[in-house]
């Protein structure tokens, strides 16, 4: 760390007195309390780097070694190089996981995002009442989603469900969403949609800090409302967006207690999450493998795969950002 | 859209002082106006509606549950005490409890203690530390499950809370992240007072910076309140001694037992959803402001 010269004016905006007075604090004094703050700061931090080392670098490290390996936690592990991924290609079962998770997270995704961007539009209205709806969109996502499943168990049964007699109203025969394999994704995306209220909080707040002035130059300037909400609210809260796209993106493809409720490998007769393992996703299939089946090793190396498979998703998310996320920085 | 419809009806409400207004557009804004609250009405209804029909359903008898009634002919309240004989929910709520309050005390004081030293204090490394907490908060839990399974199993601690907890005395990402937003706005003017009257750094953190961001330690607390009441895998992979169980693993036991009996108990399965809800909605309605503000800055900031 280079030290600043006494004359230098603090980045943290302490004030001039301090340093305007050179003789009351000798060079000495002054790197006693830079010193001072460095041990400090690291005192403070310190917990973070332990856990960081404990609790991710550490098993991360140990995650890896594992996945070349084959261990059942009762024999020490063997290594056996590359078998565990080669063994994937051939894994019924992992593909049919992996296939599902992207078919659950291309489809949930860009939906949540469009429900929740078309609720915080209609709030961001001065409409009346506007805690009492706020609340009630996100009454669901406080519901614990053990309890929720348990829900939803029944609102999408194809006999007295309540989605389907809601559809009946509107004269649409509704599927068996838990029993056709072909509804049985779609059915966790309307689950999933149900719970976008902390999502909707999020860009109900970067809606109220679009300034009010911008809109009222376009009108002036004859922009219609269409272009207005393409070129000043969007470019406006495009960096909330791109930051619930990727959460949301890391969320949808680690999908975990909602399936493993609903969709029981030890409930069916079949020993399938779904029916023909339509509601197989990789995190439950993981999960299986390793406090099933004991096959830690190759648990961890389907953990391997899915953390590239984030990793790669993340930059391709962060490099398409660069093009449409506005910032002040990209402005000048 | 309706951002613009709202700006439309500003500017038509200005119009109407300035000049008077033709009847045709006064009609149309006024019909937008409807149309808006219709629409989020019917929105709240198709929301708030998997609700009620879950507290409903939990009113009712075993035979009628699932009718097509909303309301319970007659409303059987003795659901709700029938429901502890089910499942030994009491065990459960203490359980609960107890993961919950360790779990949120001890990632309050290691999250604000990281970041105080992230926001305010200058020390070598200090960047890659910040870099660290980004990364971690953007990595799959699900990538560290196997290995750190294995730390607790190696140090005894699998069926005993700890797994659920202590992790959280090193900080979690996302909380330093939200709580740094804080530290970063407090003037440095007050700390220059406190340090000048020989209040070292961790007096400062202490009796000033601390009580400054209460309103966001708040909101923390809340979250890890949540996110420990509805954990589900930490529960389901550590506590198989059912003398353990948290409420969540017990009502997920509660329905696969289900499979094998009869479907008699959906009522008191939905009498405890509800019951494991409760507390979380109550929490909510006191502390909403920093529920809603905390979410709101994750967003924000992020």
């Amino acid at each position: 760390m280079s030290t600043p010269s006494l004359a230098e004016s603090d980045q943290r905006g302490r004030p001039a007195a301090t340093v305007a007075a050179p003789g009351a604090l000798k060079p000495t004094r002054r790197s006693h309390l830079q010193r001072e703050e460095a041990v400090a700061g690291l005192v403070f931090v310190l917990p973070f780097i332990l856990g960081f080392m404990i609790f991710t670098a550490g098993p991360m490290l140990a995650s890896l070694y594992l996945s070349f390996t084959s261990y059942d936690v009762l024999n020490p592990p063997v290594w056996v190089g590359l078998h565990n991924y080669r063994q994937m290609v051939g894994d019924q079962l992992w593909l049919k996981s992996l296939g599902n998770t992207f078919f659950y997270a291309f489809l949930h995704v860009p939906l949540a995002m469009l429900t929740a961007l078309g609720l915080a539009l209609l709030l961001n209205t001065r409409v009346r009442g506007l805690s009492f709806f706020r609340t009630a969109f996100y009454l669901p996502t406080i519901t614990p989603v053990v309890a929720a499943s348990v829900l939803w168990l029944r609102i999408l049964g194809s006999q007295n469900g309540l989605l389907n007699a809601a559809l009946g109203l509107l004269h649409i025969p509704g599927p068996s969403w838990l029993l056709d394999a072909n509804w049985v994704k779609p059915a966790l995306v309307i689950f999933g949609i149900w719970g976008v209220g902390g999502t909707m909080v999020i860009y109900l707040a970067a809606l109220q800090q679009v300034p009010k002035e911008m809109h009222e130059a376009a009108v002036v300037d004859g922009a219609n409302p269409f272009q207005r909400f393409v070129s000043i609210t969007i470019p406006m809260i495009s960096g909330v967006l791109f930051f619930t796209l990727v959460l949301g993106s890391i969320g949808a493809l680690q999908l975990f207690t909602q399936a493993y409720i609903i969709f029981p490998v030890d409930g069916s007769s079949t020993h399938e999450a779904g029916p023909q393992n339509s509601a197989l996703f990789y995190v439950p299939n993981l999960f299986e493998q390793a406090f099933s089946y004991f096959h830690m090793g190759y648990a961890s190396a389907l953990a391997w795969i899915l953390f590239i498979i984030i990793m790669i998703i993340t930059l391709i998310q962060v490099r398409g950002s660069r093009r449409f996320v506005y910032t002040e920085a990209s402005r000048e | 859209m309706s951002a613009a419809v709202a700006t439309q009806t500003v500017t038509a409400d200005r119009a109407a002082v300035v000049a008077p207004q033709t009847p045709g557009r006064q009609f149309t804004a006024i019909l937008r106006r409807l149309v808006l609250y219709l629409t989020l009405i019917i929105l709240a209804i198709i929301f708030i509606g998997p609700f009620a029909w879950l507290i409903s359903n939990s009113l009712k008898d075993a035979a009628h549950v699932f009718d097509a009634t909303w309301i319970p002919q007659p409303v059987h309240w003795d659901n709700y005490v029938t429901m502890f004989q089910a499942a030994p929910l009491l065990q459960g709520l203490r359980n609960s409890v107890i993961v919950a309050v360790l779990a949120v005390s001890s990632v309050v004081v290691s999250s604000s203690m990281v970041a105080y030293g992230l926001a305010r204090l200058r020390f070598p490394g200090s960047n890659i530390v910040f870099l660290g907490v980004l990364a971690t908060m953007m990595l799959p839990g699900a990538v560290t499950m196997v290995p750190v399974y294995l730390i607790f199993k190696q140090l005894h601690m699998v069926n005993t809370f700890q797994p659920l907890w202590v992790g959280n005395l090193f900080g979690s990402p996302f909380y330093i992240f939200l709580l740094r937003q804080f530290f970063l706005t407090i003037p440095q003017e007050i700390v220059e007072a406190a340090r000048v009257d020989g209040a070292n750094y961790y007096r400062v953190f202490i009796s000033i910076m601390l009580p400054l961001v209460r309103p966001a330690m708040l909101a923390v607390a809340i979250f890890e309140f949540q996110g420990s009441w509805n954990n589900f895998m930490g529960p389901l992979i550590y506590l198989q001694d059912p003398n353990l169980r948290t409420l969540p693993l017990l009502l997920q036991i509660f329905v696969g037992s289900l499979g094998q009996g009869g479907q008699m108990l959906w009522n008191l399965l939905f009498a405890v959803s509800v019951m494991i809800t409760i507390p979380m909605i109550l929490i909510f309605f006191v502390t909403q402001k920093y529920f809603i503000q905390g979410i709101a800055t994750t967003g924000l900031k992020g």
